[in-house]
Parts: structure tokens; C-alpha cells; sequence
């Protein structure tokens, strides 16, 4: 019988699956609080029985009766319907077998899984690059003699020497002299945490003391003295910050990031970029809220900071 | 029809016509492609339609002049970081005409999405969206979007200091989508710093993706169009549409396109009343 729209309630069957999958749901959610790696799978193991088992309970009515296939019994025009073209011939009487439903189910199934198959690297190519593992940089910014004690400089450099101009970064390094024996520095990045701008220093810099090191593999590292009096300022929507980069007007979310560094050698080995909250106190006793690093704009503290909870590989 | 002098004809008027004729006839047998051009063409329009209803062809034609200097420009462009700019230098200044290209990709990019936004404010003041025409409304803001997108990675391809870091500031503000940002933006730069890449994938992605998505999706906006009709003025005291939905209208009442309460009085303003 064909239901017709109306003639019958729409509740399902009485069934307990949909408890025992919610169970698992909450048990999964628990989990992930009090035991990950335990708890949370067992939850979730239950949640998918539970739904197999409903999903199942839900389409046994329309799994139960097999379909029958009607045969293919399309009516040949006794003539071309167009001249010129030939009549179809009259099915083979006895001929029942529902071929088409054959040919239109390989037809699709082959190429599915054709196309299946080439997506897949097409995927890959397209995502792969951009969220695999990237290559890390270690910049040789040359002797930490030419840093002396107290004094800022803009250092340009580049990322990756082989790949020229557009890997060329700046950022703001004042020494701060030893603390506990190993030299302290202050190395600002110049990427404005509002929307990556670069930030400018706020007083003079003196280009006819201006430094150029080749530091090996092709890296060309300039070193230009300035006296940022007033910190940074970033010139596209005019956010400030002092000299240790903590925000002082303006749109950014926080302060400006910082680079790891390293000495080898006597040489200032510039490591990973990290964000940073806001800095108290300054120069070589300056405490640092350090944060994985975070895109411009992005909130690493404060309410905002759930929007941000994941950040792909940097 | 009359026969009269004017429509006799010589016969070697008649052998003319028939050479010419010839070809169009040998491809419409075999095609349908004619036919299809004339009913695509020649369809019936409401008689108050107005100038403003030639703004969409209006912002296709605009898309058209985008496509094809875009492709000549590709001709001459090198997207890569140390060649970029100095191919669209030589582009303006050296290649036969290609300043005037150049400017009318540049400049047609503008007057793209100026009448993008007039033909929507059209059709969003007639009332063009409501139904059966939803569908339409939806695709054409997909188009809108896509033509969006097509400016945003257009910016960077002269590379020089305007475009780079308007693109940074593009590309960190689709990072701040709560989120998906961060992912979006690692996507957009095709690694976690802009580099060499960036351009290259900006470049595929203005000159093949998105075009490729506007003309499928121009394709079906005119389908659309095609099939339901364009609709009347508000003011307009005749019926609006396709000749068929009003057929639907009275020979199928429960056709989903055809429920009574959508013959409502925007599609007779002020006309008939049923």
C-alpha cells in the first residue's frame, strides 16, 4: 500500500537506541574532560553500535522487501521516428533480464571510483603543501659584537636566501647585555598583530650607520641603527606600541610577536617566531607571556581566544 | 501572407538566399544549434521592461571584456616573485597596445562589480527575487562572491608594494574567521609565510578556478532566466514570466512551481484578480 501524505502519524517505533546513543555521546563528551584517551573512545564506541543498531532499526522497512525490477519494456516506434533514422527493433520476447539497470549501475560504480581515484592526489597536491610540515629557518644574523649593549637596530634578512626578495623579513634587536652568564636580546618582529602590517619605529633611525654582514648560504643581513623613543607604530590603521611591543593604542589584539634565538659561535641564530600576550617590565628582566604563535588579529587571551582554538602547522 | 511585388522575388535573389541560407540550414539539421540561438535570443519579454533590466547583460558583457583581456594578459605575464613586476612593466610600457589592455582589465574589473551591484539593486527593488526565481537570486550571489574573490586575488598580480601588503592585510583578516580563519589564511598563502607560492596559487586561482566557476554559474543563472522569464516591473499591470508557468498555472495545480498561494499579487500587480 502506497501511504498517502496524512493517513498515518509520523512517530517512529518505540525503540531505546536513540538513549543509548546519546549516552554514548555524553560518556564521549565526558571523556574528553576527565580521560581522553580512555574514556572518550569507549564513549564514542558506544555512541557508533547505538547508531548502527538505530540506523538499522530506523530502514528495516525499507531494507526488508527487496524491489522488484521492472524489465525493460520500452516500446520500439514501428518506424524512424526522424527519417533517416533506423526503427529500434522489437525487444527479443524472453529477454527479462533488466540489463540496463546493470549498465547504469557499473556506469556510475566505475566511475566513481575513477574519479575517486584521481581526486585523491589532486587533494593532496592542492592541501599538502600548505598544511604539511614546514621548513624551518635558522637566520645567522652575524656577531653579536655588533650589538652593542643598550642599542636598538632594524635587521633585514632573508627567510630563505634561495627564494630572494619575497622572503625578506625585518625585525627590531636590542642587546640587553648577559643575564646569568648568556647574552639577552630583545628581537621584535615587525609583523603589526593587527593585519600584519610592518610596523615602523617611532623616532629616528641613522642609515649612515648602516651595517652589511654576508652571514654564508647567500643570507645578506643589514643592520641599521635607530632610537625608536616613542616604540612602534604600524602606518596602515595606526596601532602603537611601546619599545618592549606591548600595545598602547589602536586596533592590534596584542603585542607584537617575538623570535627565538641562539648563540652559536658568537653569532645571533634567530629561531621560531612566538606570540606574545603583553611583556612586564623590560630589557634583559622583562617577564614574557609567551603564546604559540598566532596569526595577526587572532586573540591568544581574553574571552575572543576560543574562536582561535586551532592553528595549523607553522 | 500577400503576395505582393515586394515579396516576389527575382530569382537571382532566390539563388543568393539560398547560398546563403545554405550553411545556417546544413547546420541546423544537424545541430539544432540555430534554433536553440533563436529561442535563447528571441524570447518573449514583458512589454514594460525597462533599461534597467539590460543591467545583467550589461555586467555579462563586462565579465566577457574581463575574460578576454585577461587572457591576452596572460600572454605576456610571468608569475613568478623576480619576473612579475617587471612583465607588467613591459606589458604597459613596451607591448603593442598592451597599456590600453591592461587598462581596460584594470579598469573593467571596477565596472564589473559597480554593475554587479546595480543589477542586484535592480532586481532586489523589483522584487525580482521572490518566487519562482529564489534560486536565481542565490547563483547570482555565488556570482557576486565569485567576482569578489576575483578582485581580491587579482590585487596581488602586479606585485608591487600597494598590492603585496594589501593582500597581507586581505589574507590576515580572513585569518581572524573565528575558527576556520587561521586555516583559511595557511590556504590562501599556501604555506605559513607568504612566499614564492602565494603568488603562483593566486594566479591560478584569479585566472583558472574562479572564472571557470563564474561561466558555470552565468550558465546556469541564464538558464534560469531562460526558463522562468523576466518578470514585470512592481508597477507593471501584466502577468509576469514564462508563457508555460502560466499554463502550469491553470492545467496543473499541484505542480510544486504552481501552488496557488504562489500567484500571488506581485506576479498581478494590480491586474486580473483570480
Amino acid at each position: 500500500m502506497e501511504p498517502e501524505h496524512g493517513d498515518r502519524p509520523h512517530s517512529p517505533a518505540p525503540t531505546l537506541y536513540p538513549v543509548g546513543f546519546a549516552a554514548g555521546i555524553a560518556c564521549a563528551l565526558v571523556g574528553l574532560i576527565v580521560n581522553p584517551t580512555l574514556i572518550a573512545p569507549i564513549g564514542g564506541a558506544i555512541a557508533i553500535v547505538f547508531a548502527f543498531f538505530w540506523v538499522r532499526d530506523a530502514t528495516a522497512e525499507y531494507r526488508g522487501v527487496p524491489q522488484p525490477v521492472e524489465p525493460e519494456r520500452r516500446g520500439a516506434p514501428a518506424v524512424g521516428a526522424v527519417p533517416g533514422e533506423a526503427a529500434m527493433p522489437e525487444p527479443e520476447p524472453g529477454e527479462r533480464f533488466p540489463r540496463n539497470k546493470f549498465l547504469e549501475g557499473a556506469t556510475l560504480g566505475v566511475g566513481g571510483v575513477i574519479g575517486g581515484i584521481v581526486t585523491i592526489p589532486v587533494i593532496g597536491m592542492t592541501f599538502g603543501p600548505a598544511f604539511g610540515k614546514q621548513g624551518k629557518h635558522h637566520v645567522d644574523l652575524g656577531s653579536i659584537d655588533d650589538f652593542p649593549v643598550g642599542e636598538w637596530k632594524i635587521v633585514h634578512f632573508f627567510l630563505d636566501p634561495n627564494q630572494g626578495d619575497v622572503t625578506r623579513r625585518t625585525a627590531y634587536i636590542r642587546y640587553n647585555g648577559p643575564l646569568n652568564g648568556a647574552p639577552s636580546f630583545t628581537i621584535i618582529s615587525n609583523r603589526c598583530a593587527h593585519l600584519g602590517c610592518p610596523v615602523q619605529p617611532n623616532g629616528p633611525s641613522f642609515p649612515d650607520q648602516t651595517k652589511s654582514i654576508d652571514t654564508g648560504g647567500g643570507q645578506h643581513v643589514t643592520l641599521i641603527k635607530m632610537l625608536p623613543a616613542g616604540g612602534f607604530g604600524c602606518p596602515c590603521h595606526g596601532g602603537q606600541y611601546d619599545q618592549e611591543g606591548n600595545r598602547t593604542a589602536g586596533p592590534p589584539v596584542r603585542s607584537l610577536d617575538r623570535y627565538e634565538y641562539s648563540i652559536r659561535n658568537g653569532h645571533l641564530i634567530l629561531g621560531k617566531t612566538f606570540s606574545v600576550a603583553k611583556v612586564k617590565g623590560s630589557g634583559k628582566d622583562a617577564i614574557i607571556y609567551r603564546y604559540r604563535l598566532a596569526g595577526p588579529g587572532q586573540h591568544i587571551t581574553g574571552w575572543e581566544q576560543i574562536f582561535y582554538p586551532l592553528q595549523p602547522p607553522q | 501572407m500577400a503576395v505582393s511585388a515586394r515579396t516576389r522575388k527575382s530569382a537571382r535573389r532566390q539563388r543568393l538566399e539560398a547560398a546563403i541560407n545554405y550553411p545556417i540550414d546544413w547546420l541546423e539539421e544537424r545541430s539544432g544549434l540555430v534554433g536553440g540561438l533563436r529561442y535563447f535570443l528571441f524570447r518573449k519579454v514583458p512589454g514594460d521592461s525597462n533599461w534597467f533590466h539590460t543591467l545583467g547583460s550589461a555586467t555579462l558583457t563586462a565579465f566577457l571584456v574581463q575574460a578576454t583581456t585577461g587572457v591576452i594578459l596572460a600572454m605576456y605575464y610571468k608569475p613568478e616573485p623576480k619576473t612579475a613586476y617587471a612583465s607588467i612593466q613591459h606589458i604597459t610600457n613596451d607591448v603593442t597596445l598592451g597599456w590600453l589592455v591592461r587598462g581596460m582589465h584594470k579598469w573593467g574589473a571596477s565596472v564589473f562589480i559597480i554593475l554587479l551591484f546595480f543589477h542586484m539593486a535592480r532586481v532586489f527593488l523589483f522584487g525580482a527575487y521572490k518566487y519562482p526565481r529564489e534560486l536565481n537570486w542565490i547563483v547570482g550571489v555565488l556570482l557576486l562572491v565569485m567576482g569578489m574573490a576575483e578582485g581580491f586575488t587579482g590585487y596581488l598580480l602586479p606585485w608591487d608594494q600597494t598590492s603585496y601588503w594589501a593582500t597581507v592585510v586581505g589574507i590576515n583578516l580572513n585569518g581572524t574567521v573565528p575558527f576556520l580563519g587561521p586555516y583559511i589564511a595557511q590556504f590562501l598563502r599556501g604555506g605559513a609565510e607568504i612566499g614564492p607560492d602565494t603568488l603562483a596559487r593566486f594566479y591560478s586561482i584569479h585566472m583558472l578556478l574562479i572564472p571557470g566557476a563564474i561561466f558555470a554559474l552565468i550558465g546556469l543563472h541564464l538558464y534560469l532566466v531562460v526558463r522562468l522569464g523576466v518578470s514585470s516591473p512592481p508597477w507593471s499591470k501584466e502577468a509576469a514570466g514564462a508563457d508555460w508557468v502560466e499554463e502550469q498555472v491553470t492545467t496543473n495545480g499541484r505542480s510544486g512551481l504552481t501552488q496557488p498561494a504562489a500567484r500571488s499579487s506581485w506576479r498581478r500587480n494590480g491586474g486580473d484578480a483570480e
